[in-house]
C-alpha cells in the first residue's frame, strides 16, 4: 500500500484555509459527485458560486457563522501518495483545537493572506508549530489575485515570515504564492504568477517526508497494561523507539527492575523481534518480584542510552484552558503511559504566544494561549527523554479534573 | 512497517488504553465490515481472549444475513454477545416510515437502555473520519453527557495519544479505534487478514451493499464486485461516497449532525 502523510493547514482566520483545502480536493478530483452537489446547494443559500470553504466546514454553526470551530481530517491522493489533511481553526479561542490538529501532523502549511499580511494567529500558530516540534513548514501566500499577483508584495511577506520563523530556529521549506479561489499555482502555475520559479503547492507536498518514530533510536517500551492469561503475566504496550528482541536484557525504569525478554507475543503466536510502533505483549523474567512491573514502567537498554529519571525538571509549556494555571497548582502529568500528580513550583519567561512580548520574568500565573518555562515537581520520579531524540517520552500533557489543559516538551 | 501495520498498531494501542481506563467497557458490534474489523483488532489487542462484551443493538430490521453472521462468529470468536432491543418502542409500532425518529428510538434509545442496564462507562465504536463530514471532527475518546449529547463545539484537546481517561458520573465515553482508517484501508486490511464478513457486501445480480444497516433504509449500489479484489478495484476507481445509499444522510444536510448530537452512533 501507498504511504500516507499527515499535514495540517494553519493560519489566521479568513486567510483561506478552508478554501485552499476545498480547492486541493477539487483539483485532485477527490470530491465525490454527491459532495460537490451538496457544496453547490449550500453555496446557493449564501448566494455565491461554489464556495470551496464549505467542503471542510461541516457543523451547521460553522457554515452559518462562516467560521471553522473544530479541527477535522480529510483524505486525498496525488499520483505519488496519499495525504491526510488536518484542518485547524484560525480563531484564538479555538487554539486548543488547532493544537489537537497540529499535534497529529508531520508537516504544516502556514497560510498568509497576501493583502492582510502577517496577523495575530499567523504568529501564534508559527510559535505553536515550533513548540510541537514540527520542522517541515511550507508557507503559502494566498489571495495573490487581490494584490494583482504582485511579486513585490510576495517578497515582502516572504521576508517577514522567514524572519519570524528564524526566531524559533525554523526555516520554511518553501514560500509559495497562490490564489486558492482562482486556482493559481495550486495544481498548476498558470500565467498570472509566471514570475514565480518554484514548485506548485501540489508539487511541494510531494517533497515532504513522512516522519515516524524510528527503529534507529535506543529501545523504549512503556508498559501500557498487564494482562494475566493462563497464569502468566503479559506486559502489553507499544514500542516507542528502537527494536526489541527476544532474549534482550532490559531495565524497567523508574523502578530499575532488570529483566530478560522471554517471549514477544501477538495474536498468532510469538515474534523474534518487534519494531518501533508495534503493539505487543511481553513475557519477562525479572530479578525482583515481577509484580513491580506495572503500567508506566518503561523498558530501556540495561546499560546505556537510558531515559533520565526525574522528579524535578524544567519544560516549555503552552496553556490551553480558560482557567489559568496558578503558581503552586497541583495537577496530573501524563507522559506516554506514565501518570503522576505534580506541583508547579516555578513559572518563568511567561510570553504572549503571538507578540512574543514578555509578560513576566517570574510569574504567578499562566493564562489561555500563553507559553512559559515551568519547573515541575512530580510526586514520584518519571522517565523522560529529550523531545528531539525520543518524542514520545519528551512530551507530556497537564491535566486538571481529568481534562487536558496544558502541554509541554522537555529538551 | 507499512501503512496497514501502522493503522493496526495504533488501533490496538487505543483499544488497550480504553480497557485500562474503563474496565466496564463494551464493544459495539453492528456486524458490518467496520465493526467486524474492530472485533478482529480486539482479538489482537487481547491476544485472542476478548474480555469485554460485544453489544449488538438490534432494531429488528436488520438483514437476516446479519443475524446469522452474528450468531456464527460470536460463537467462533468466543464473544460474549449482548443483544439489546428497544422492545417497548418496537411494540408501540416504531418503524422506518418515521425515519429520523426511528433511528433515534431503535438505535439511540436502544443503546441508552443497554448502557443503563449494564452500567457501561465506555464503548468501542467502529466509526471512521472519512465516512461523513461530521465524523471528521471526532476525537478518539469522545465524552457523551447524561442526555447522550455530544458537545461538538467544545471538545477536549487530544494530543500525543493522551486521552480522556475518566468518565464523569452518569456520562460515558465513546472510543473510536478506527477513526483514522478509510473505507479502502478497511478493505485492504480485510483482504490481508482474511477477515470474514457477510455476503451482503458482494455483488449479486449486479448489485451490492457498500454500507449496511437496517433493510428498509439501505439501498444497494450497482456493482459487479463479487470478490474482495474486485471491491478494492471498484473503490480505487470511483469517488462516490460510501454512505450515498444510506437514508439518514439524504434528508437534509445536517441530519447526521442532529442525529449524532442526540447520541447516534
Ligand atoms: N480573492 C480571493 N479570496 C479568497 C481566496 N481564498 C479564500 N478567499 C476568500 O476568503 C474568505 C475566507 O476564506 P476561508 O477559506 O473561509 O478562510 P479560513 O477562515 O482560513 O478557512 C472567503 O470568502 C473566501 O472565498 C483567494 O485566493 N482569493
Amino acid at each position: 500500500m501507498r504511504e500516507n502523510l499527515h499535514f495540517v493547514v494553519v493560519g489566521h482566520v479568513d486567510h483561506g484555509k478552508s478554501t485552499l483545502i476545498g480547492r486541493l480536493l477539487y483539483d485532485t478530483n477527490s470530491l465525490p459527485p454527491d459532495k460537490m452537489e451538496e457544496v453547490r446547494k449550500m453555496s446557493k443559500e449564501y448566494q455565491g458560486q461554489p464556495e470551496f470553504a464549505f467542503v471542510m466546514d461541516h457543523l451547521e454553526e460553522e457554515r452559518n457563522q462562516r467560521i471553522t470551530i473544530d479541527t477535522a481530517q480529510i483524505f486525498f491522493s496525488t499520483d505519488s501518495r496519499d495525504y491526510v489533511i488536518i484542518d485547524a481553526p484560525g480563531h484564538k479561542q479555538f487554539l486548543k483545537n488547532m493544537i489537537t490538529g497540529a499535534s497529529q501532523a508531520e508537516a504544516a502549511l502556514l497560510l498568509i493572506d497576501a493583502q492582510e499580511g502577517l496577523r495575530e494567529q499567523t504568529h501564534r500558530h508559527a510559535y505553536m508549530l515550533s513548540l510541537l516540534g514540527l520542522r517541515q513548514i511550507v508557507v503559502i501566500v494566498n489571495k495573490m489575485d487581490l494584490v494583482g499577483y504582485d511579486q513585490q508584495r510576495y517578497n515582502e511577506i516572504r521576508e517577514q515570515i522567514t524572519k519570524r520563523l528564524a526566531e524559533f530556529s525554523l526555516e520554511p521549506m518553501m514560500v509559495i504564492p497562490i490564489s486558492a479561489r482562482m486556482g493559481d499555482n495550486v495544481a498548476q502555475l498558470g500565467e498570472n504568477l509566471s514570475w514565480y520559479k518554484g514548485d506548485t503547492l501540489l508539487g511541494s507536498l510531494d517533497k515532504l517526508r513522512c516522519i515516524r518514530q524510528g527503529n534507529e533510536g535506543p529501545v523504549r517500551f512503556p508498559v501500557q497494561d498487564v494482562y494475566e492469561m493462563d497464569g502468566q503475566d503479559i506486559l502489553v504496550g507499544r514500542v516507542a523507539s528502537g527494536v526489541l528482541h527476544k532474549g534482550d536484557q532490559v531495565l524497567f525504569r523508574p523502578s530499575d527492575t532488570a529483566a530478560v525478554i522471554e517471549q514477544i507475543k501477538v495474536l498468532d503466536g510469538e515474534l523474534d523481534s518487534a519494531d518501533a510502533g508495534k503493539s505487543i505483549g511481553l513475557v519477562v523474567k525479572s530479578d525482583k518480584n515481577g509484580k513491580t512491573i506495572k503500567r508506566g514502567q518503561v523498558a530501556c537498554p540495561s546499560t546505556d542510552n537510558q531515559p533520565r529519571v526525574l522528579s524535578d525538571f524544567s519544560a516549555s509549556v503552552f496553556w490551553m484552558s480558560e482557567q489559568p494555571l496558578k503558581l503552586g497548582d497541583k495537577l496530573d502529568l501524563k507522559c506516554a503511559t506514565q501518570q503522576v500528580p505534580c506541583k508547579i513550583s516555578k513559572i518563568t519567561n511567561r510570553l504572549d504566544s503571538s507578540s512574543l512580548d514578555l509578560l513576566a520574568e517570574d510569574a504567578q500565573e499562566l493564562c489561555d494561549t500563553e507559553v512559559a518555562q515551568l519547573t515541575i515537581e512530580t510526586e514520584q520520579p518519571i522517565c523522560l527523554d529529550a523531545h528531539e531524540s525520543i518524542a514520545e517520552l519528551g512530551q507530556f500533557v497537564l491535566m486538571r479534573n481529568n481534562d487536558t489543559i496544558g502541554g509541554g516538551v522537555v529538551h | 512497517m507499512d501503512r496497514l501495520d501502522e493503522l493496526e498498531n495504533q488501533s490496538i494501542y487505543i483499544i488497550r488504553e480504553a480497557y485500562y481506563h474503563y474496565r466496564n467497557l463494551a464493544l459495539l458490534w453492528s456486524v458490518g465490515k467496520d465493526s467486524t474489523t474492530l472485533v478482529w483488532l480486539c482479538r489482537k489487542a487481547f491476544l485472542g481472549k476478548i474480555p469485554i462484551p460485544a453489544l449488538h443493538i438490534d432494531t429488528g430490521y436488520k438483514f437476516p444475513e446479519m443475524y446469522k453472521f452474528r450468531d456464527e462468529y460470536g460463537k467462533k470468536w468466543g464473544l460474549k454477545v449482548v443483544v439489546a432491543r428497544n422492545e417497548e418502542a418496537i411494540a408501540a409500532g416504531m418503524g422506518p416510515t418515521k425515519k429520523l425518529e426511528c433511528c433515534n428510538a431503535l438505535k439511540t434509545e436502544g443503546l441508552k437502555k443497554a448502557i443503563a442496564q449494564h452500567h457501561f462507562s465506555a464503548l468501542l465504536l467502529g466509526i471512521r473520519r472519512d465516512e461523513h463530514g461530521i465524523r471528521a471532527k471526532e476525537r478518539y475518546f469522545s465524552p457523551r453527557n447524561q442526555e447522550f449529547k455530544w458537545n461538538y463545539q467544545d471538545q477536549p484537546p487530544e494530543l500525543w495519544d493522551q486521552y480522556k481517561s475518566q468518565a464523569e458520573e452518569g456520562t460515558h465515553i465513546r472510543v473510536h479505534p478506527l477513526l483514522h482508517w478509510t473505507e479502502k484501508d478497511i478493505w485492504y486490511y480485510i483482504r490481508r487478514e482474511n477477515i470474514p464478513i457477510t455476503d451482503l457486501y458482494f455483488a449479486k445480480n449486479g448489485k451490492r451493499y457498500r454500507s449496511i444497516g437496517c433493510v428498509p433504509c439501505c439501498s444497494p449500489v450497482n456493482s459487479d464486485a463479487d470478490t474482495i479484489d474486485k471491491i478494492i478495484e471498484e473503490l480505487e476507481s470511483t469517488n462516490t461516497s460510501e454512505r450515498a445509499g444510506r437514508a439518514q444522510d439524504k434528508e437534509d444536510t445536517y441530519t447526521m449532525q442532529k442525529l449524532r448530537a442526540l447520541g447516534y452512533m
